[in-house]
């Protein structure tokens, strides 16, 4: 009976486990700490912490998908923001200001640094795919040699020096007081994403319906549909919820040049601009992966190479442009994790590459390729998230939280596997 | 199409894997409507000489004439634009992708905004696969959980559907039952009548004696000779196959229209 219900609704059953999961990871902690983790408060700063992974984790997919890996991620995201941060306070107000009057907090800075950022990083992604593709190196050893590398890149371009404060306008993109959409924009962003959802719904209908295709049952889709416009709504509330402190909403009033009414200065977070960011990777990623040719390359490339490349698919090429986007979403990374710390030091996405991959992993990309889903990496990004920060504020010791973090991800990928050789038999 | 004149022509081929000498120096043809059959031991290089061919092997020596012009296949992209298609012994799927992804592998149906569109190609491939096998009614699973006859279903769809002229067919029988044979050999049949030609190889002479206008033995590399099925026997092959000697009595070459002014 229940599977004849989630057959009808077409939703995948692996999702629903995670999102299970997930669920029983929050209330245990929400247990745990007295109330204090399922708030708005604590999701707001667990969604901004998750953002930076999450937004790699969805260029690890195409990259495992297509029997690939990347360890490189975490050091060219540390890179990337030390390149970012010097061309933000050393290259571009000097280059705009002029020598004497640097022009720092220029609003075009942001901007130039990000595109910037963002060429360097499918440069250097472009050549490791080069290197794994055209010269036939395995992407594990180039991309070892590269975790070394850009980490050593990284620390050269300053020799070592933290860069800080970084420009005012890109802090934005790290997310806090300054870094979110408030309450009107959130709703709007809440109603765009409700309408695409029901737009996807009823396109894929009248797609169907052109081939007179069996269509699933209308309730089925208002099901599907109303429950993800539910799950936006509620996430909006919920951000909405969080209210800046009064000190913080007077600074941005006055950043803003907004008039401070009265009764003092009110302001509530809403969506974190590094979520915004996350979101619109995602359906992008998403799209992408789905529906495109690329994507659909991408997946040939990881069921069977030999196939692919008989089927006339340049995979050389596909593999420069797979790294390639993912050094572009480590740029993107880069400057949410800076911004986040106001700085770009040495350290910064240490270890990052474990975290995307274990995310992109749990969330059921198979290292054996050719499976994999973007927003299952997200959620796999989330639910690593809030074993971290659920650990950090009940006070368990570091080596410890790691501890349970590995053997989180081992458990994981054994009940995925075990899953999977269940239903497909 | 004038009948004397190939379809294809490989001719003086050679092909070498370090020392050895994979192909050396074979010369086949293939005319309208014909079906050639390629018959060797296991290493006897008639799926390195099909490769070449396809696309997916290169060639160190001699040329590749289709409809009498010179041409050059580098890669698969090559052979298809030259409407040669394949059918793969190991059948090239893309066991992670549902049968109308693996159809279009390559070829996809491109919305106006860019896009895959999913819904035509599924309704494409449910015409043509339907059409080879009418039990086929998988199509929203991905093609590993399919029987080894619904997989090679989706393979011959897949080379049938782009208005192949040559077809190469490695071995296609090999993993099929005999209902599944037989829907192979109609479907042979029915190219045939379109004016397709058709290679047809294989290690197991019965495979293909009865579908084969003519026969190509090759051994160690070399081509033994190729022969009109209608003149000779099974053990005669048999003995091309197991000596690599021509049958006494038997001219080599055997066009497949009787004419008088080629040789």
């Amino acid at each position: 009976m229940i599977k004849k219900l989630l057959d009808d609704l077409e939703v995948d059953t692996r999702l629903l486990g995670m999102v299970g999961a997930l669920a029983v990871i929050w209330i245990a902690f929400h247990i745990w700490t007295d109330g204090l983790f399922i708030t708005p408060r604590n999701l707001f700063n667990l969604s901004v912490q998750t953002a930076s992974v999450a937004v790699m984790a969805c260029g690890m997919v195409l990259v495992i998908v297509a029997r690939h890996i990347d360890l490189s991620v975490g050091s060219l995201l540390g890179f990337l923001a030390m390149f970012m941060g010097v061309v933000q306070s050393d290259v571009l107000p000097q280059l705009i200001g002029g020598g004497d009057t640097p022009a720092f907090n220029h609003p075009a800075i942001w901007f130039l640094t990000l595109a910037n950022g963002s060429a360097a990083g499918m440069a250097i992604g472009a050549f490791q795919g080069f290197v794994v593709g055209y010269l036939a190196v395995p992407a594990f050893i180039v991309t070892l040699g590269g975790l070394l590398v850009w980490r050593g890149c990284a620390w050269w371009i300053t020799t070592g020096q933290t860069v800080a404060p970084l420009d005012s306008y890109f802090n934005w993109l790290g997310g806090g007081a300054e870094g979110s959409i408030y309450f009107w924009p959130s709703w709007i962003v809440a109603i765009i994403a409700c309408l695409l959802v029901w737009y996807t719904v009823w396109r894929a209908r009248q797609q169907r319906h052109r081939f007179d295709f069996p269509l699933k049952p209308r309730w089925a889709e208002f099901v599907t549909g109303g429950g993800l416009s539910a799950l936006i709504v509620v996430f909006v509330l919920v951000m909405t919820a969080y209210e800046v402190p009064e000190r913080a909403a007077a600074r941005v009033y006055e950043a803003r040049g907004w008039t401070i009414p009265e009764e003092g200065a009110s302001l509530v977070f809403g969506i974190a601009i590094p979520v915004v960011i996350l979101g619109i990777v995602a359906l992008v990623m998403t799209i992408v992966a789905r529906r495109t040719r690329f994507g659909r390359y991408v997946f040939a490339m990881g069921g069977n190479p030999d196939a692919a490349e008989l089927a006339g698919i340049n995979t050389r090429r596909m593999t420069v442009w797979i790294f390639a986007i993912m050094g572009l979403l480590c740029a993107i990374s880069a400057a949410i994790a800076s911004a986040r710390l106001n700085s770009a030091d040495n350290a910064v996405g240490t270890l990052d590459e474990l975290r995307v991959i274990a995310a992109a992993v749990i969330g059921g990309s198979s290292l054996s390729g050719g499976r994999g889903t973007i927003y299952g990496a997200i959620l796999g990004a989330l639910v690593m998230q809030s074993l971290q920060s659920g650990m950090a504020m009940v006070g368990v010791d570091a080596p410890l939280q790691n501890i349970v973090i590995g053997v989180v991800l081992v458990i994981a990928v054994f009940v995925d596997q075990w899953y999977r050789r269940r239903t497909e038999r | 199409m004038e009948a004397n004149i190939p379809l294809v022509e490989m001719r003086d081929i050679h092909v070498a894997f370090g020392g050895v000498k994979a192909v050396d120096g074979v010369t086949i043809d293939l005319y309208p409507g014909e079906v050639v059959g390629l018959l060797g031991h296991n290493g006897a290089g008639k799926s390195t000489l099909i490769k070449v061919l396809s696309g997916a092997c290169q060639a160190r020596g001699g040329e590749i004439l289709v409809g009498g012009e010179r041409v050059e296949i580098r890669n698969p992209r090559d052979a298809r634009a030259h409407n040669i298609e394949t059918i793969y012994q190991t059948l090239a799927l893309a066991d992670n992708l549902d049968a109308a992804a693996n159809l279009f592998l390559g070829r996809e149906i491109i919305q106006p905004n860019g896009l895959l569109d999913e819904v035509r190609m599924e309704a494409e491939a449910r015409r043509i696969i339907r059409r080879l096998n009418p039990h086929f009614t998988k199509f929203h699973v991905p093609v590993a959980t399919l029987s080894g006859g619904q997989r090679q279903a989706v393979a011959i769809a897949r080379a049938v559907h782009f208005e192949a002229r040559i077809l190469i067919m490695d071995e296609p029988t090999a993993a099929l039952g005999v209902e599944e044979t037989r829907m192979v050999a109609n479907l042979i049949e029915e190219l045939k009548k379109d004016g397709i030609g058709i290679f047809l190889i294989s290690h197991d002479i019965h495979d293909v004696f009865d579908l084969a206008d003519r026969l190509t033995v090759m051994k160690n590399g070399r081509r033994v000779g190729t022969v009109r099925t209608a003149d000779v026997s099974q053990d005669d092959v048999l003995g091309m196959i197991i000596l690599g000697k021509m049958p006494e009595g038997v001219a080599d070459g055997g066009r497949p229209v009787p004419s008088p002014e080629t040789t």
